[in-house]
């Protein structure tokens, strides 16, 4: 995605907003179906975040600022391992319940639990990456391993932030990803849940990387942040004398 | 801590509940009742033999039994010339399966005190005439209230319970030895605790946007929200909860609070003359021993077509006497201690 | 009520307050969000004298499990005064006016929390009343509603509070503790309006018909008031940061 495209969207007028604002009035389409209610023919803002009334395409989208991490399926999470069972762990993914992830998903093999500890595979305090396989209101999120990058995570570090601040980091189509990786030259890998593990060339870029990620969450409802982000990267790595004064 | 309740009190059939949310909306009821009217009532006054005040009231079937115990306490520092009142209640086990043993829970420490406060705040007790000796000793009213039987309406049952009580009340007689000493003489009264004003409930239930007047459980398990609004005889409003997950429009406070001025003024009435008409009875028949218990049932029913000929008691199983029982055993206990 | 004593005069000469206040005036008010770091949703609020402190935690897991349901959230809410919040110092065990005002702030809110998005959780509201002078219940849910927005909890409406009072024959905006102690009627209400709903309603004491008819549109009128201070309190949050 180009950078000229994103920041196109960004000056789309976005409208700040608290719960009981009413945002329109008519026929819309609501993109983001849990910030915002629609009674009669008026839409109603649920939370606290920023609006985006679109007239010609009819849509409403409202984007919050602060909220939990709720589970929904394939959602990219990084998991921290916080208790063993027999044949499963219990992974702590932010969400209100435990995640569960079955031995023989992660080995890709039936386990015995008389003959192996699942210990020697995944201790608590392991950092996984993985993807929401199964979750309901019935039980408790199941994740999965299974599939390209996802697994134990064995080198890097690991940021957390708001979940609701995600998809700043991520960028419209990956371009605040691609700024951050690009400009850095660390590896972002971004869960749904506010957990970011990033592998750098070294510590001065790993900490520039955090400090950016910070700024982003931190000022993720304003305007034009890509190019404060560029900005503010550069500056960092002045300061720190990797690369030479302007 | 306060939690949503996530249980309800009764399951009902879900077609069962639809059929009370759309049969309200077309001005009726389940039972056959109007949309105001309250189910059938009927009270033993003096039920209770130890207590100087008591009334047992059956509210279609909810059963409340509400005593009166006069017993000589210490003021208030801030009102040192004033008798005290305590009110508490009891949701016993016996009454619902959902009642458990165990300390009053949010739902009956709330019915106790907006009872407390409708006849605090009204001053429906004159309780500076129960000072015994002023700035040292008087009076403390405990009413206890005893939910038997959860029908529905528990709060407006408990009121009415705790007035009928209250005009049964008498305040035993208290001399003051040498030594400053209050000594108690149960057997004797003094006289009726005196009353300012007569104050009820009336709970206004919210079913699809329809008010009802004296929900039953079946009623009260589907509805959304509750509005019990204290009044008194002389046509104030003296008190207001609202109850309920839900929530109610200024128009709905408004008309609720109009329907129960003009309900509550009835209900006094009636309560007013169930209590009278029976203590009418005990007098007659403390003239003439030869009073059967058909003739105290009839009088004591009126305004009343069933239920009063009903044994409350087996119900209850507290006492195994019927009908006006209770204020014959009050008359003798009176005598007897 | 209650307060007994020498009863001071609630209305002067001029018609104004013992405070210096119309009789359709707020207190002097502060709200602010975000005030505790490891709540979900913080809030502090102050309304004159009375001084409260909201957090929210959750969704969380619901503890223990067989309160959860299947459908919704359960909210689990707790108002209690602190030992020094008051002229005599109060115990701090959960009294039955606590357990009571509990139960009410927490009714006041349901209405307006999204609950049935957050199937088998609890969310957990914990007020503390650190500083008590009138109007601490209607503070709580002011405090309790800011929490839950800054926690980012989907709610329908917000829900602002306060007690519209009789004192001397006048019907007063957000009464002080003197106010409530001497006074002849004590009128919390609870509403969200952008729904123009009344979310809680009580009545301590004795008012006419149509001393409650305008006795509720006085409340009304005074959380219309507090709710514009509610929205950008939380807004202010994010303005100031773009400012920057």
């Amino acid at each position: 995605m180009s950078e000229e495209g994103s920041k196109k969207r960004e000056e789309k007028p976005r409208t700040l907003v608290a719960p009981g604002d009413l945002l329109a009035r008519g026929e819309y389409k609501i993109l983001t179906p849990t910030t915002v209610q629609r009674r009669g023919d008026s839409y109603y803002a649920l939370v606290v975040g920023l609006a985006t009334v679109d007239d010609e395409a009819k849509t409403i989208k409202l984007i919050p600022l602060q909220g939990p991490y709720y589970p929904s399926v394939d959602d990219l999470v990084i998991g921290i391992v916080r208790s063993i069972g027999l044949t499963s762990w219990e992974v702590d993914i932010r969400a209100p319940s435990p995640a569960i992830l079955y031995a023989s998903d992660y080995l890709g093999r039936p386990v015995n639990p008389a003959r192996e500890s699942l210990s020697d595979y995944l201790d608590v305090g392991d950092v996984i990456i993985a993807k929401i396989q199964v979750f309901d209101r019935t039980r408790d999120p199941l994740i999965t391993t299974r599939g390209k990058g996802l697994g134990k995570v064995t080198t890097g570090a690991v940021v957390e932030i708001s979940p609701v601040k995600v998809p700043r980091v991520i960028g419209k189509k990956g371009s605040m990803q691609s700024v951050l990786e690009g400009e850095t030259g660390c590896r972002l890998v971004v869960g749904r849940n506010g957990r970011i593990v990033v592998n750098c060339p070294n510590k001065d870029l790993e900490e520039i990387v955090v400090l950016a990620i910070r700024k982003i969450e931190a000022e993720a409802h304003t305007t034009g942040l890509t190019d404060r982000i560029k900005e503010f990267i550069l500056t960092e790595k002045v300061r720190r004398g990797l690369i030479g004064g302007r | 801590m306060s939690l949503t309740p996530t249980e309800p009190i009764n399951i009902i059939p879900r077609l069962k509940a639809e059929t009370i949310a759309s049969i309200v909306k077309k001005g009726v009821r389940l039972d056959g009742r109007k949309l105001d009217e309250f189910r059938e009532l009927t009270i033993i006054p003096n039920y209770l033999p130890k207590a100087q005040g008591s009334a047992l009231v059956k509210l279609g079937s909810t059963q409340v039994l509400v005593g009166v115990k006069l017993e000589v306490g210490t003021p208030y520092q801030d009102a040192p010339d004033e008798g005290v009142i305590i009110v508490s209640s009891e949701f016993v086990p016996m009454a619902s399966p959902v009642f458990e043993p165990g300390p009053p829970d949010e739902n009956s420490i709330e019915l106790a005190r907006v009872i407390d406060r409708s006849i605090r705040e009204t001053h429906a007790i004159d309780l500076k005439k129960l000072a015994i000796i002023p700035g040292k000793k008087v009076w403390t009213v405990w009413i206890d209230i005893y939910v038997l039987d959860h029908g529905g309406n528990l709060m407006d049952a408990s009121s009415i319970g705790t007035l009928a009580a209250l005009m049964t009340t008498k305040v035993p007689k208290a001399e003051i030895n040498e030594n400053e000493e209050v000594i108690v003489d149960k057997a004797t009264s003094i006289g009726p605790l005196p009353l300012n004003r007569k104050v009820a409930t009336v709970t206004l239930g919210k079913i699809s946007d329809v008010l009802i007047v004296d929900p039953d459980n079946e009623e009260e398990s589907v509805l959304e929200t509750k509005l019990t609004i204290a009044v008194t005889e002389d046509g104030l409003i003296a008190g207001i909860q609202k109850s309920g997950q839900s929530s109610i429009t200024e128009e709905e406070a408004i008309k609720a609070a109009e329907i129960a001025l003009q309900k509550g003024r009835e209900l006094i009435d009636k309560v007013t003359q169930l209590v009278e008409s029976s203590a009418e009875t005990v007098k007659q028949e403390n003239n003439n021993s030869a009073a059967d218990s058909a003739s105290n049932e009839a009088s004591e029913g009126e305004g009343v077509e069933e239920g009063s000929g009903k044994n409350p008691e087996e119900d209850s199983g507290l006492e195994k006497d019927g009908g006006l029982g209770g204020s014959e055993v009050s008359l003798k206990s009176e005598s007897k201690e | 009520m209650g307060g007994k004593g020498e009863k001071p005069k609630l209305i002067m000469e001029d018609g104004k307050r013992h405070d210096g206040r119309l009789p359709d005036e707020l207190r002097p008010i502060k709200m602010e969000i975000g005030v505790l770091k490891n709540a979900d949703g913080s809030a502090y609020v102050e309304f004159g004298k009375t001084r409260v402190v909201a957090a929210v935690y959750g969704p969380r897991e619901a503890q223990p499990k067989h309160i959860a349901s299947p459908y919704r959230a359960v909210l689990r809410c707790r108002y209690h005064m602190a030992p020094f919040s008051t002229d005599e110092r109060k115990s701090p065990a959960p009294s039955r006016r606590e357990i009571e005002l509990s139960k009410v702030i927490r009714e006041a809110l349901e209405p307006v929390v999204m609950t049935e998005m957050f199937p088998r959780t609890s969310i957990d509201i914990f007020i503390e009343v650190i500083s008590a002078d009138g109007g601490t219940r209607t503070t709580s849910v002011t405090a309790a509603s800011l929490a839950l927005a800054d926690a980012g909890i989907p709610m329908k409406d917000l829900v602002a509070a306060v007690a519209v009072g009789k004192a001397d024959g006048v019907l007063v905006l957000d009464i002080d503790q003197v106010e409530d102690n001497y006074g002849e009627a004590d009128m919390p209400v609870a509403a969200a309006p952008s729904l123009n709903e009344i979310t809680l309603l009580q009545l301590n004491g004795v008012l006419s018909m149509n001393e409650f008819k305008e006795g509720l549109s006085l409340a009304l009128k005074g959380i219309g008031e507090i709710y514009k201070i509610q929205k950008e309190t939380l807004k202010n949050k994010y303005l100031q940061v773009e400012g920057e």
